[in-house]
């Protein structure tokens, strides 16, 4: 017989819980919160205890008054984020948290990028702004300044394409993030 | 009616009876209004008494504590007891005067941003802008402090508002939208749990602290005693049931049982209430129980699967969901005979190593015997509370707790100079109860000043002092793991603690012979008011069994 009932205990839970686990991809987790001073704080603070990074992190208010909305960015591949989620959970002025799915979300960011740019370049540069459907928002004799939306990748390839011009600055705003369909996210 | 009279009625409605705190600037409207509010104020000596202090009492009695102090040294001066509350979910509401609006962030006359540095140890904190949303912070405070996982909360209330007029209404309702704990705990999970325990071999319940807070130790007796469970307890959760008991195999962990360690080690089956597996607990983690599946029930949907993975995970209060697993378990048809080879073998665990010590010795006092005697003396019926070190683990060893809230002491933070003030607020909460201190010298001395406190206010604790004249447990430490490399851990030219207890006004007596020590300590106890017995124990005395840190149960030495 050996030991059927322990058997049985592991056919039927099922719920091999996630703790410890690292997911290997990135993590967008959308946070309502309320709309109160501190709140940042004891999100911020809860990553910084378990020396989690943030990646990106952008805050914003939302349709209600009362509520804001914090969308960050974590490397789950570094970090167990399901720790940090449940504790993110036990914050008073927390309503909600979403860890979106890439493909259950559509997420933008804007960057900025002044880019060095003569007359023989400039040509060259609005080239690249019109393919990537970016805007040139200020011009110099020597620099241009570009707007570009889009995804984190979008924004990544840009980057890539401009550099060699002589990227002065670039400034991101952190990805913000909403559930694709009908329902709220 | 002004801000701070809005308090005294938000805390009468509460069903406050007494703080504990210190005046200073910035509280002082607080203070006036105490003055003829009907409630009971304890002016401790510091703050970090008066915030050990409310946690005895809330220990004790189940009810919120609540500590009050003054801005910038006062407010920092609770950041222990705040962090210690933090850790043993103790729960406690930490009222806090703070600089005027217009000099916050100037760096004003003892100002401190208490809410940004207790941050990372607090279950929620409100700093108050308007002194109209007073009283409905007030009532959060508490309820946020008592229900779910309980834990401290501040109230940081700047000097002027606290002197505003405001229009005060009693507040009813209170609804957090971001606060909704989960009580009642998944009906599917509990019959698995009840199943997997009725399949069980091996099984052991292992009960922590949790249980204690809940309020629910019959409820885990009744659980333990639906079939011959064998049942252990971490620190904090001594008294959750009934020791001595047929089924009891002692606490577990670094200085826990034996037996207790070894049934971990061998179990198939553990079901975790209201504890955390600390590290103080699972020893090596990845060797910890390694044959075991976890059933774990817990209110804080954090704790399930942080340090270990839970096969089954039931979120909820024990007080709710035992009732529930009791039934469930008891409708199965079970093979009672199905735990004798368990049994037995926890039986030759027991027999092979009972806790023990060599009391063979001449005149000498072993802390082990002084604690036994302790035991005899208040009939096993005291409150005890401790400091942190061996002194605490013997008295977690040889007093047998045998209900709840008997057994007051800093665990989680291990914060030494617990003992005294948490003695005191418990003598408070529990009047009629006989409340013990087992202190350490090393931790007396770090907060000996409430004396002061317990002679003035008419607190009659008694105080037994197990001095060995060392910093024992670090003493121990690097006797075993640091070639005897004694550094910094002799306390050298102590007080003569008779004199202090008699400076204090309070009953200083001495015990150094064994023969003297029941007699001794029934005098102390017959003595009216505070009395502090020092006893002198054997100096290089270690507290064993213990698990190595770092290392697996079955590994426990001494």
């Amino acid at each position: 017989m050996g030991e059927p009932g322990t058997k049985e205990v592991l056919n039927l839970a099922d719920l091999e819980a996630a703790g410890g686990i690292h997911t290997g991809r990135k993590h967008v987790l959308s946070i309502l919160v309320e709309n109160k001073p501190g709140v940042l704080t004891r999100i911020a603070g809860l990553f910084a205890r378990r020396g989690f990074n943030i990646d990106t992190l952008a805050v914003g208010p939302t349709d209600d008054p009362t509520l804001s909305r914090v969308t960050l960015t974590v490397d789950g591949a570094l970090h167990p984020i399901d720790q940090v989620t449940k504790q993110l959970h036990k914050l008073v002025n927390v309503i909600k948290i979403r860890d979106l799915e890439p493909e259950e979300c559509v997420a933008r960011e804007l960057a900025l990028f002044k880019v060095s740019a003569d007359a023989e370049s400039r040509g060259q540069v609005m080239q690249f702004t019109d393919i990537f459907r970016g805007k040139v928002i200020d011009v110099s004799k020597r620099s241009l300044t570009i707007e570009i939306t889009g995804t984190d990748e979008k924004i990544e390839a840009f980057e890539r394409m401009i550099r060699p011009f002589g990227l002065i600055e670039m400034v991101r705003t952190g990805e913000i993030a909403i559930s694709r369909g009908r329902s709220a996210t | 009616m002004r801000a701070v009279d809005a308090i005294m009625e938000c805390l009468k409605a509460e069903g406050v009876e007494h703080v504990f705190g210190i005046p200073g600037g910035a509280n002082l409207p607080t203070y006036d209004a105490l003055y003829d509010a009907g409630v009971r104020h304890i002016q401790c000596r510091h703050e970090q008494g008066a915030g050990h202090a409310a946690e005895g009492y809330a220990k004790a009695s189940g009810r919120v504590g609540v500590a009050l102090a003054t801005s910038g040294p006062g407010a920092t001066n609770l950041i222990t007891p705040i962090a210690d509350a933090m850790m043993d979910s103790v729960p406690t509401v930490f009222i806090t005067g703070q600089v005027r609006t217009d000099l916050l962030g100037t760096d004003g006359f003892q100002e401190a941003d208490i809410n940004g540095m207790t941050m990372p140890v607090v279950k929620h904190s409100l700093m108050i802008q308007d002194p109209r949303d007073i009283p409905r912070a007030i009532h959060e405070a508490f309820h946020i402090a008592r229900t779910g996982r309980p834990g401290p909360v501040v109230v940081d209330i700047p000097q002027d508002l606290s002197r505003a007029d405001i229009p005060y209404e009693p507040v009813t309702d209170v609804s957090l939208p971001g606060y909704q704990p989960t009580t009642a705990g998944n009906v599917k999970q509990i019959r698995l749990a009840a199943k997997a325990l009725a399949n069980a071999r091996r099984p052991v319940i292992y009960a922590g602290g949790g249980v204690v807070n809940a309020d629910a130790a019959k409820e885990l007796t009744e659980l333990c005693l639906a079939d011959r469970f064998p049942v252990t307890c971490t620190l904090m959760g001594l008294g959750a049931f009934p020791a001595p008991h047929d089924q009891w195999l002692g606490m577990l962990g670094m200085h826990g049982t034996r037996a207790a360690n070894y049934a971990m080690d061998e179990a198939d089956l553990i079901c975790a209430i209201g504890a955390r597996f600390d590290d103080r607990i699972t020893g090596k983690l990845s060797e910890f129980a390694p044959r075991a599946k976890f059933i774990h029930i817990d209110i804080d949907p954090a704790e399930i699967s942080k340090n270990i993975p839970a096969h089954i995970p039931i979120v909820g209060d024990a007080k709710q969901i035992l009732p529930k697993l009791t039934a469930e378990y008891r409708a199965i048809e079970t093979d009672l005979s199905r735990l004798d080879g368990w049994w037995d073998r926890i039986r030759g665990w027991q027999e092979k190593h009972p806790l023990r010590y060599d009391d063979s010795d001449g005149s000498e006092i072993k802390p082990q015997r002084m604690v036994e005697a302790i035991w005899e003396v208040t009939g096993g019926d005291a409150i005890v509370t401790s400091d942190v070190g061996q002194h605490q683990m013997w008295a977690a060893q040889y007093y047998h707790f045998p209900k709840p809230r008997r057994w007051i002491n800093s665990g989680g933070l291990g914060t030494m100079g617990f003992g005294l003030p948490s003695a005191l607020g418990a003598k408070v909460a529990c009047p009629d109860q006989t409340v013990t201190c087992i202190a350490g010298d090393g931790s007396l001395i770090m907060t000996c000043q409430e004396l002061a406190t317990c002679v003035t206010e008419n607190i009659p604790v008694k105080v037994f002092l197990m001095n060995n004249g060392y910093l024992g447990m670090v003493r121990q430490w690097q006797e075993l793991f640091w070639d005897k490399r004694y550094s910094s851990v002799d306390m050298g030219a102590s007080p003569d603690w008779v004199k202090l207890a008699e400076a204090f006004g309070a009953t200083g007596m001495r015990i150094t012979h064994k023969d003297e020590l029941n007699d001794g300590l029934k005098t102390a106890l017959a003595t009216d008011g505070v009395v502090l017995v020092d006893v002198h124990v054997t100096k290089e005395e270690n507290c064993y069994p213990m698990i190595p840190a770092g290392q697996a149960a079955r590994d426990m030495v001494g």
